[in-house]
Formats: structure tokens, sequence, C-alpha cells
């Protein structure tokens, strides 16, 4: 997972190619439509720097901006997913100074002089993945995947946390993150696996 | 979301200082247009949803270091407004001498959210009633005071059957708020106009003509600290939640108990109710058709059917009645049998 490097990804031709499409379209409304009048009362983007993965970000974002849109549309860090973007799902999960926090729920600003950790910041800097990491794939704990940069990041949190010592214990303490295909079995095995390899490290 | 303008206070006084310029000072402060921001896990919510539409957002995170202590005095318990939920919920000290406290934290919410939610701004989060939330329908007369009330005659299954009336059915959603009850909690605030304690009981506001105003805080008023006495009862306490899955859901029907005990023979029950009323719903009747009394199954029952003599139900949450009922009287035989730390 490259750190919002550019260069060929699913997500850049997506963008391309749909932007292509549209542009048409866009043309047309543009020569038609009036151009929007300037807010009464403008508000001025908001400079902020973010700590990200041990890396300052200088970001100039909109108040409105939550840290989850900041990471995914301004910081080119895709990992963490915006699911219900209500709190309700879990999938925007990272860490604000080691604790589990909901991205989608917190605005940036708010996260300005915090550590944030994304999934894209757990694995060594060799690529070495963490061992919660290895451990979803050895217990095939997704299947869409859709939900597991959040529940990676929650499942990490669980562990050092202290509440990952039995089925039901996990179980309580990953309520907060939701997924779809019922994954949930091979997501219990894959923290019990992981839990006592993240001790000895 | 609607623009606003963001501000990050760096202690209590320059946060209250900004309303100062606030105009319609006797509006109840969840209605205000400058709102205070913590966790952020109510207001961010509906400020997406267009329910909440403040125009200044005061975030107070800075506040946590004086605002955010935990502190055991000889004559009882001091939580700082500003600790979050899982702070509380993991203190082995209030899990131990106050054990209704961090249960009621515990079983709320998830992980993420009680790292991020302030216990002040949790006492203060708004009803999960649908009609509430969600503004395609016009029908809420707490967001349109007048406008009338979609869950009246609409899906109200998670209504509230206590503490109603014919302008509003939403039910308070939390947790925490039963507990404070239940063990007579004081609130201390600072606003605009100085520093008052106020009994927890007077926070909350029930519906009655004015389901728009939900708290007795004028705009500026800031939780800063909740007080609990060391009571007799406060050991023997516990908290618990029916809901319809295991976890991470609101109640259906709770009950925070206290009990003071002599062998079997009550001296005092305090006892609160959620996920049944329209406010954290102090049980009065319930506690004195108890008190004085031996506690058994038929006590237990009798005070149950006492707290819900007078629920009023709509269509689809008239078995709120029944579970509310069971629910209390298992939270309450449970209370009597708990083994407590001398």
């Amino acid at each position: 997972m490259t750190d919002g490097t550019p260069g060929f990804s699913r997500r850049n031709f997506l963008a391309t190619s749909a932007a292509s499409t549209m542009s048409v379209a866009l043309l047309d409304r543009g020569a038609r439509a009036a151009p929007t009048p300037a807010q009464a009362n403008p508000r001025e983007p908001l400079k902020l720097t973010l700590k990200i993965n041990g890396r300052d970000r200088e970001l100039s974002l909109d108040p409105r901006t939550t840290l989850l849109d900041a990471l995914r549309e301004h910081a080119g860090l895709t990992g963490s997913k915006k699911g219900c973007d209500h709190g309700q799902c879990g999938a925007c999960t990272v860490m604000m100074d080691g604790r589990r926090i909901l991205s989608c729920l917190t605005f940036a600003a708010s996260a300005q002089d915090h550590d944030i950790t994304t999934i894209e910041g757990l694995a060594q800097t060799d690529g070495t993945l963490h061992p919660m990491q290895q451990a979803f794939i050895d217990h095939d704990a997704f299947q869409c995947g859709y939900c597991t940069p959040g529940q990676i990041m929650s499942a990490v949190a669980c562990v050092k946390e202290g509440h990952a010592n039995s089925d039901p214990d996990i179980r309580e303490y990953m309520s907060g993150n939701l997924c779809r295909c019922a994954a949930y079995p091979n997501i219990v095995d894959a923290i019990k696996q992981a839990a006592p390899q993240m001790k000895e490290g | 979301m609607r623009p606003f303008e963001f501000e990050r206070a760096s202690d209590n006084q320059s946060a209250i200082a900004t309303f100062n310029d606030l105009r319609s000072a006797d509006i109840d402060a969840v209605n205000a247009q400058i709102q205070y921001l913590a966790g952020g896990t109510t207001l961010i919510d509906l400020m997406k949803l267009d329910v909440m539409k403040p125009t200044k957002v005061i975030d107070i995170n800075a506040l946590q270091q004086a605002n955010g202590n935990i502190e055991f005095k000889n004559n009882g318990l001091r939580l700082g407004a500003m600790a979050r939920m899982s702070q509380v919920a993991d203190h082995a000290d209030i899990q131990q001498n106050y054990p209704v406290i961090a249960q009621a934290l515990r079983l709320a919410a998830s992980a993420q959210i009680r790292n991020m939610a302030a216990i002040g701004g949790n006492v203060l989060q708004r009803t999960r009633c649908t009609y509430f939330r969600d503004t395609s329908y016009a029908n809420c007369n707490k967001r349109a005071p007048g406008s009338g009330c979609a869950a009246l005659e609409g899906v109200n299954r998670s209504h509230a059957v206590l503490g109603v009336s014919d302008q509003c059915i939403a039910t308070y959603p939390g947790d925490f708020a039963q507990a404070l009850m239940a063990l007579d909690a004081q609130v201390e605030l600072d606003g605009p106009r100085g520093k008052r304690t106020i009994p927890f009981a007077s926070l909350h506001k029930k519906p009655d003509q004015t389901p728009n105003i939900e708290t007795s805080l004028t705009p500026g008023e800031l939780i800063t600290a909740f007080n609990v006495a060391a009571a007799p009862y406060a050991k023997r306490s516990l908290f618990l939640k029916v809901r319809d899955r295991e976890s991470y859901e609101f109640a259906l029907a709770s009950a925070a108990v206290a009990l003071d005990l002599d062998n079997s023979n009550v001296r005092q029950a305090r006892i609160a109710l959620g996920g049944v009323a329209t406010v954290p719903w102090r049980a009065k009747e319930a506690e004195a058709a108890l008190a004085g009394n031996k506690i058994d199954d038929v006590t237990a029952k009798r005070a149950a059917d006492a707290a819900f003599a007078d629920a009023k139900p709509r269509e689809h949450n008239a078995f709120k009645i029944e579970l509310g009922k069971r629910t209390l009287t298992r939270a309450l035989l449970q209370a009597a049998a708990m083994e407590v730390p001398t």
C-alpha cells in the first residue's frame, strides 16, 4: 500500500473514466447556469496540519470536512472506508493518539495536534504486515473486504486495551464494526492469533 | 452540511465568552446557534442530517486537562465532564464502588464511540426518534415547534410510555444518565451568567407542551462536572439493559438500581428507568413500594408494577410496559443478591 503516491490505481482509473464521461454534461450545464454567487459570509478554508502515520500533512480544508474525508479526499489515503458516515458501522475507524475513534464523526480541524494512524500506517516500512493484518489473511477474516481496514484498526486497539481475552470479550469489544458478509467467526479467530504475537512484538 | 465557523477554545472562560454576543439567551442550549463540540458523536451526526444547524461550533476538546479528571473524595466521586465514556467505564475504583456508573457506560455505544464521547455531552445526546432524525418528515415538535408529531400515529415501537405528552413521545436514548439519576448526582455548570450547581434530576425536561425545550441549560452553559455522593446504596448498584441485539444498541428497557439493605430488608432503594421514558426516569413510586420491606420476588414485582402504573402505550410500544417491569424486577433481585465489598 503506497502512502498516497500518484500512479496507476483502481481508484485513479475510475476517477478519470468518470470525469471523462461527465465532462460533456458538465460543460452543457455550465453554459446555461449562472455562476454560483459568492457566499454572503464567505468562510475561509482552514489551513491546518495533520500528523498522519508519523508524517505532517498540510491541508487547506472547509471546516465541515470530517477527518475521514480529509484522509480519503485530501491526503490520498483511501484505506479508511466510508460506510454509513454516521458512526454506526465502524468502517472509518482510525487511531487518534493510539485510541480507536470514528473518523466520520470527527472534524479534521479537531484532529490537529493529535497523532493519527490509519490502516496505511500499520505495516512496517519494509512492507512486513502487522500481525493483525497477517492474521486476517491467514483466517480469511473477510469476504468483500470493505469493512476490513476498520476491523483491523479496531482489532489492534481491542488487543491493546486488554479486551481480547475471550471470545465473548472480543465479540463485545468489536461490536462497533459491522461486517455485512458476516465474517465474524473468522475475525474472532484472527484476533486470537494476533493477540499473543502483538504482546511478544 | 451547512457552513459554520469553527473555533477551538483553550479554557472554560474563552469557550463561554463566545456566547456573549448571542441575543436569544432564553432558549434551551440544544437549540442555540452556537454549539460546543466535544466528542462530536451526536452533534456531527445531527449536523450531517440537517437536524442541528449551528452557525458556530466551539471545539472544547482542549478543556480535557481542566475538566477531564476523575476524583475520589471522602464524601464521594467527582467526574469531570470532559472524561471520555471509556475512561470512566474502565476505572477499577468506579467499577467497584459505583458499579451502576461503570456498567451503564460499558453497555452503551461501541468502543470507538466510548473513546470519543465526553460524559458531559453524553447526557445531552438527542433522541433516536426516526421522525426527529429524518427531516423529510415535516411533523416534529422537537425540530419544528407546533408542527405536530409524526410518531404518535406512526411506527412507534421504540418510543416512550412514561413521561409522554400529546406533543411528543420520543425516548431519551442514553444509559449513563439513569445511573446519575439513581445516585442523585449533582451537575456543576459554568456559563455566561456564572457558575451554578443543579440536581441531575432537574437537567432534563419532560416534553409536555414544549418538546423542543429538552434541558434546563441556557445557551453557553457548560457542564463541567458531575458529583456523586458516597451513599450506602452506591456499592450495591447495577445497570441492566435489554435491547434488540446483544451489543451496540440502544435500550428497549433498562434499569439502574441501587439498594441499601439491612439483611434482606430495604432501607433505601434508588431506581431509574431508561428506554421507556422521554427523560431519564426516576421511579419514586417503585422506591416507595420497596422501602421498609423485605426484597423478594413478590415485592420486586410489586415495585415494578408501581413504576409503570401511569404508563401510556401507543400502537406498537405496549410491549415495553411488560418488558420494563420484568427488566426492573430482574435488576432489583440481582442487586439484592450482589456480594458487596465492605
